[in-house]
């Protein structure tokens, strides 16, 4: 078993914006806590809301999310299942179908792929098909960084954006963590909920308490700026926001968009943002070719083109596996250092 | 499948549970599944059913006995050659043939074909066409039904070919460990597309695998709709009972090919001989003929209303137009 030990790779400081607004209290929440937050509100709030997935009852998690979880909502509603991800993944779909609001944990976001079925073909035609929902999320932790392997690091966000029928959410903070997993609990269609595991102790922020959403669709500008937009989503914002404050010392205003869900994708706001700053960089953790990247790309050229003053740029993974080794991992993985020098030669054009 | 010396048909085995009433329904059932497959065949050869044609000619019993065990309350998920399954819970032959014939008004707006629809009120959920995929989701329906208290039973289908997908596996041991009201009709029908048991399987019997799954399996005459039916009976009422899930091998013959375009030369003419003479209509018919439950006329009149209503059915969906072009760019997602 792979164990999650904390993350080899240093955080570039930089200070958060208070990046929303609302009027309740509020508690200082890692991004792991404000997910189990959202889980246990909605398990209490609505009794159609279940889990379904591997070591989450007893032992609370690979990574401790669903910690007592068992204990409050029984072992039913937090249920313990074998080591089949297509069964995990189908038998939440036909619950789906019979009424209830089920949330099916992949141990790993890695071993989707053995649930790749089940919600490209059968939870993401359902509602082309059929006209019924198929309100399921599937969600676990993805990512790299944390110096696990080629097997227990991959962000496939990508394949599902790709499939049609299926929402595809990336969140970078843990208010949005809270607010999208309520969000896609609510929806009543299949949503693919890429968690970050390297972000899941690693930060901490104010989380509103009780109910609150982020609805699904709408991108957020974390940080205004005026000579360039870096587009991104997942870890990557955080690679962003640490070179946006790099830059700001060098003069340069950066606009830091954190799209936080790949479908439904916000593109007026990206287009916005292209618009007003003419220069873009895209982000994200994912490796490079046909990523979501490459979707903002195409939209940026084909919908804002003539405001533009530079070519798009993009700071991705390498083509490649995500190694063990930590010097291999960081020479494949983005980190807020790559994207601070694709910044600058952007700027530089 | 080795045929056995013996060219004796053994008499259909009346089940103790089915009153004459029944027995004429499901008969009728069968006779309907089968004149709604030689209209499609006919169709097909007119150039006027486009995408597949798959005959369940030799899945009657199968089909029909299974469903017919069925509660009110339960659900079904049949699979490519389960017609028959739709009859019993009530589907209309207009709505299936708008279905089959992608037509407006069809119940998946011409996104989709043949049975593949859900109808919620009728409880029939359609498949995908992944062999193995509607397991776990029959398994989860009623996962559902169980978390709620309500005693509700689903079953699907799967073939000796899909039999080997890694999603069987996956869901009868998950409806097994969760001990599940789900019943799985494994229906061995000889051929996967053009492949025999011998490429598909070296256990003896399919149903054997139960033991490993630790829930009931048994392998019948699946060309006898009265063995099936009372096999699935038993499989429901275990289910009832919370005793868990059944697989049930239903053993029967693929009388045509995987599809019409499909001459199934690979099968020897003897095979086809062998089950033809254990059709599951003949037989049926003998039977209820030799205990007089109908007579030849009730029969004859029964196939010359069946053939006038799937008549009737095309006659009204091939009139109208395929669904409008904007249909294909709506409804990826439900609100
Ligand atoms: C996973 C998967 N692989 C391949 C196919 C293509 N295919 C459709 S039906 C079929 C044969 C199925 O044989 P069997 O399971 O015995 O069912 P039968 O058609 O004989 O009733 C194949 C190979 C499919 N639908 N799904
Ligand atoms: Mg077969």
């Amino acid at each position: 078993m792979f164990c999650f030990s904390l993350p080899m790779i240093k955080i570039v400081g930089y200070v958060f914006d208070s990046q929303l607004s609302y009027n309740s209290t509020m508690a200082q929440l890692t991004y792991l806590e404000a997910i189990a937050d959202a889980l246990r509100f909605e398990m209490r709030r609505d009794e159609r809301v279940f889990m379904m997935g591997e070591d989450i009852a007893t032992y609370g998690g690979a990574f401790k999310l669903t910690k007592n979880f068992h204990e409050e909502f029984g072992r039913q509603r937090v249920l313990d299942c074998p080591i089949s991800e297509a069964a995990i993944v189908g038998a939440a779909i036909g619950a789906a179908l019979n009424g209830m609001r089920p949330v099916a944990e992949m141990q790993f976001m890695d071993f989707v792929t053995c649930g790749f079925n089940q919600i490209v073909n059968v939870a993401g035609t359902t509602a082309y098909r059929w006209g019924l929902g198929v309100p399921m999320v599937v969600r676990g932790p993805s990512g790299g960084g944390v110096g696990a392997n080629p097997f227990h690091s991959r962000n496939s966000e990508a394949w599902f954006a790709h499939a049609s029928g299926v929402k595809v959410v990336c969140p970078a903070f843990p208010a949005d963590a809270k607010g999208l997993m309520i969000a896609s609990i609510r929806d009543n269609n299949p949503v693919v909920f890429y968690e970050h595991k390297g972000l899941y102790r690693k930060i901490k922020e104010e989380v509103p308490e009780g109910e609150y959403i982020v609805p699904l669709g709408k991108a957020n500008v974390i940080r205004e700026g005026k000579d360039m937009s870096i587009i991104c989503y997942g870890s990557a914002v955080h690679f962003a926001l640490a070179a946006a404050e790099e830059l700001s010392k060098e003069g340069v205003s950066v606009e830091v968009v954190d799209i936080r869900t790949l479908v439904p994708f916000d593109e007026e706001t990206v287009l916005a943002s292209a618009r007003k700053t003419n220069r873009v960089l895209i982000a994200h953790e994912a490796s490079l070719t046909a990523g979501f990247g490459g979707e903002i790309a195409a939209r940026i050229a084909e919908k804002a083109f003539e405001y533009l003053d530079a070519p798009i740029l993009r700071v991705a993974g390498y083509d490649a596996p995500t190694p063990f080794a930590p010097t291999l991992e960081k020479a494949v993985l983005p980190n807020a250092e790559k994207v601070l020098m694709a910044a600058r030669k952007l700027m530089e054009y | 499948m080795k045929l056995k010396k013996s060219d004796k048909i053994p008499p259909i085995k009346p089940s103790k549970r089915l009153t004459n009433d029944q027995r004429i329904s499901m008969f009728r059932f069968m006779l309907q599944a089968r004149e709604f497959d030689l209209a499609m065949q006919r169709l097909n050869r007119q150039g006027r059913a486009f995408g597949g044609v798959y005959s369940q000619t030799g899945n009657e019993a199968s089909s029909v006995g299974s469903a017919f065990a069925l509660g009110e309350k339960d659900v079904l998920f049949p699979m490519h050659r389960n017609i028959g399954g739709h009859f019993v819970f009530g589907q209309d032959l207009n709505t299936l043939m708008l279905a089959f014939l992608a037509r407006e008004g069809s119940l998946m707006r011409g996104t989709d074909g043949t049975g593949h629809y859900a109808d919620v009120n009728k409880r029939i959920y359609g498949n995908i066409s992944h062999l193995g995929a509607m397991i776990p989701v029959a398994a989860g329906f009623v996962l559902a039904s169980k978390m709620r208290g309500e005693n509700v039973v689903s079953m699907t289908y799967i073939g000796d070919g899909g039999s080997q997908t890694g999603e069987f596996h996956e869901g009868m041991n998950f409806a097994s460990v969760q001990k599940l009201p789900f019943i799985l009709i494994i229906e061995n029908n000889q051929y996967a597309y053009s492949s025999p048991n011998s490429v598909e399987f070296a256990c003896k019997h399919l149903s054997d695998r139960a033991l490993g799954y630790g829930c009931h399996g048994e392998t019948i005459d699946g060309t006898d709709v009265e063995i099936v039916y009372d096999a699935c009976w038993k499989a429901a009422e275990r289910a009832r009972r919370g005793e868990g899930p059944s697989i049930i091998e239903t053993v029967t013959m693929r009388m045509r090919g995987h599809a019409e375009h499909d001459d199934f030369s690979y099968v020897p003419r003897e095979e086809l001989e062998y089950w033809q003479k254990r059709d599951p209509i003949d037989r049926y018919q003998n039977f209820l003929l030799e205990k007089k439950i109908l007579t030849m006329d009730d029969i004859t009149a029964m196939r010359t209303t069946l053939i006038e209503e799937i008549r009737a059915a095309i006659d009204y969906a091939v009139e109208l137009p395929f669904p409008p072009a904007e249909e294909g760019l709506k409804g990826v997602f439900v609100d």
